[in-house]
């Protein structure tokens, strides 16, 4: 079987590998806005790469529950890292909006006080601090059951992210619709009926 | 008549003080009515350094071609431009069908850089070549009645790949009000650096409007209508809370999701700092006296 196979493999990955794969494109995309290969504008689209990474690394994690459950695909062993670089890229992706795009500290604490975008985006941020606090075995034996309660803020946390986007963009765009759809879905199959439904 | 407003290129550095004290001692020669032999006595060259043809053939917002900033300049090589006609209807004495090629050659074409301000807040500066607005309107002559002036630009689902969403209602349609189309400033762009326009900028006539957001400054236009009621236009129809159908720079009235207190000149690279937004786009001495009187809170 497909899974089975793929089980195999994803036993013989490094959870290193994963962080070394999904960390290249941010390096990457720095060096670009170093080189003139980001366009006119590099710090805007820096900013807006690092942030569309964080989200579908959002949508990478919320899909490993269901991939288990429903297809048989386990990749449970790197949740934790899919996580932390979730974190990781929202970490950059404010750290560029604030240290190369805003600058000005009296304007980042208007805008995180009365730009909703911004609100939304920097509760995400917040919310995401305990749970980056957390990921490890040591919090994980400590907490016990509340681990996996708490550890469901990322459900509020990947809603707030797409939201986010969805707000900043100008008109009626498709591409943020489509991040907070995904999402949805996601959330939808941990729905109790919906989760009952199992693979063959 | 051309040439009202001059300006030169000079390859310094931006300092807008100076440029503002210029432009104070043209306008107020304009304004008295004193012939361009007076004005020509600028104290000091424009200090604006133009962005690059890079930047500004390939950072644009042109959502008929996409929404990303590239999307124009990928996409938009499809638009036919040739033959082009510009449709002038509404109350003017003489409405029809303006052939590009014959306005061409009855308008004068100057050179003129202007600071171009986003809604977004990033700005660049444009060497433009193009003529008055006012030039054009004399052409069809201009009734006694008409108040505003609204612009259409072209719609063509076949060379647009853009339209296939509703990001915006298409066409993309815009206005001034009479006494801004006829203002020196308001100029009909037609070429960059001394070349055509390229189609993501607009080809191959667009409107400028220097000291308002830019998407006041409608590109491809196939038809400019003189009406006595303000024109719908895109943005506000689209928002109105966020867009007014003035929109002009005023870096006081924070757009509601983000400031416009500042902006990001573009071509400055990973590092580069916003700078102050100007009241008018800098061009307050020319224009603010078509606003006395208005709250540019409530008609933003």
């Amino acid at each position: 079987m497909v899974q089975d196979r793929i089980n195999v493999l994803a036993r013989r990955v490094p959870v290193w590998a994963v962080w070394l794969l999904a960390l290249a494109p941010a390096v990457w995309t720095f060096y670009l806005g170093l080189t003139g290969g980001l366009g006119a504008e590099p710090i805007k689209a820096l900013e807006r790469e690092l942030g569309e990474i964080a989200l579908q690394l959002v949508i990478l994690g919320l899909c490993i529950t269901p991939l288990r459950r429903h297809l048989g695909v386990n990749l449970i062993r790197f949740r934790r890292a899919v996580g932390l670089l979730t974190f990781s890229y929202v970490c950059l992706h404010l750290l560029v909006w604030l240290v190369l795009d805003v600058q000005i500290l009296a304007q980042i604490w208007a805008d995180i006080v009365k730009r909703p975008y911004v609100t939304v985006g920097f509760s995400a941020f917040l919310l995401m601090i305990p749970l980056a606090l957390t990921s490890n075995d040591l919090s994980l034996r400590r907490l016990g059951p509340r681990w996996r309660q708490l550890h469901k803020l990322t459900y509020g946390v990947a809603v707030l992210g797409a939201v986010h986007f969805i707000w900043l963009s100008k008109g009626f765009q498709i591409e943020p619709l489509i991040y907070l759809a995904v999402i949805l879905a996601l959330l939808a199959l941990r729905w109790r009926p919906l989760a009952r439904i199992r693979s063959a | 008549m051309a040439h009202r407003w001059i300006n030169t290129l000079s390859d310094t550095d931006v300092t807008p003080e100076v440029a503002f004290l210029n432009r104070r001692q043209m306008i107020a020669g304009a304004a008295a009515g004193v012939g361009l032999s007076l004005m020509a006595q600028r104290a000091r060259a424009e200090t604006l350094e133009p962005n690059n043809w890079d930047d500004i053939t390939t950072y644009n917002n042109y959502y008929e071609f996409g929404t990303d900033k590239g999307d124009p300049a990928r996409n938009a090589r499809t638009l036919t431009t040739k033959p082009w006609s510009v449709t002038i209807d509404g109350l003017v004495d003489r409405p029809g069908d303006y052939a590009f090629d014959e306005i061409m050659a009855k308008m004068t074409i100057e050179e003129r850089l202007y600071r171009f301000r986003c809604v977004e807040a990033w700005s660049m500066v444009v060497p433009w070549n193009g003529f008055e607005l006012a030039d054009l309107l004399e052409l069809a002559g201009v009734q006694s009645g008409a108040k505003y002036v609204a612009f259409e630009t072209v719609l063509r689902p076949d060379e647009m790949p853009g339209v296939r969403y509703p990001v915006l209602d298409w066409p993309y349609v815009e206005g001034l009000r009479l006494d801004e189309a006829l203002h020196p400033l308001t100029i009909m762009a037609t070429g960059i650096y001394g070349r055509d326009i390229p189609n993501q900028n607009g080809a191959p006539l667009r409107l400028v409007v220097p000291w308002k957001y830019g998407f006041k400054s409608i590109k491809s236009v196939v038809r400019i209508t003189l009406t006595d009621k303000e024109p719908p236009t895109s943005w506000n129809k689209a928002n109105a809370g966020e867009y007014g159908f003035y929109s002009n720079v005023n870096p006081e009235v924070s757009h509601p999701r983000w400031s416009q207190a500042t902006e990001r000149q573009i071509g400055g690279g990973l590092f580069s700092s916003r700078v102050p937004t100007l009241m008018f786009n800098g061009y307050g001495n020319e224009v603010a006296g078509l606003y006395a009187g208005m709250d540019l809170k409530k008609n933003f």
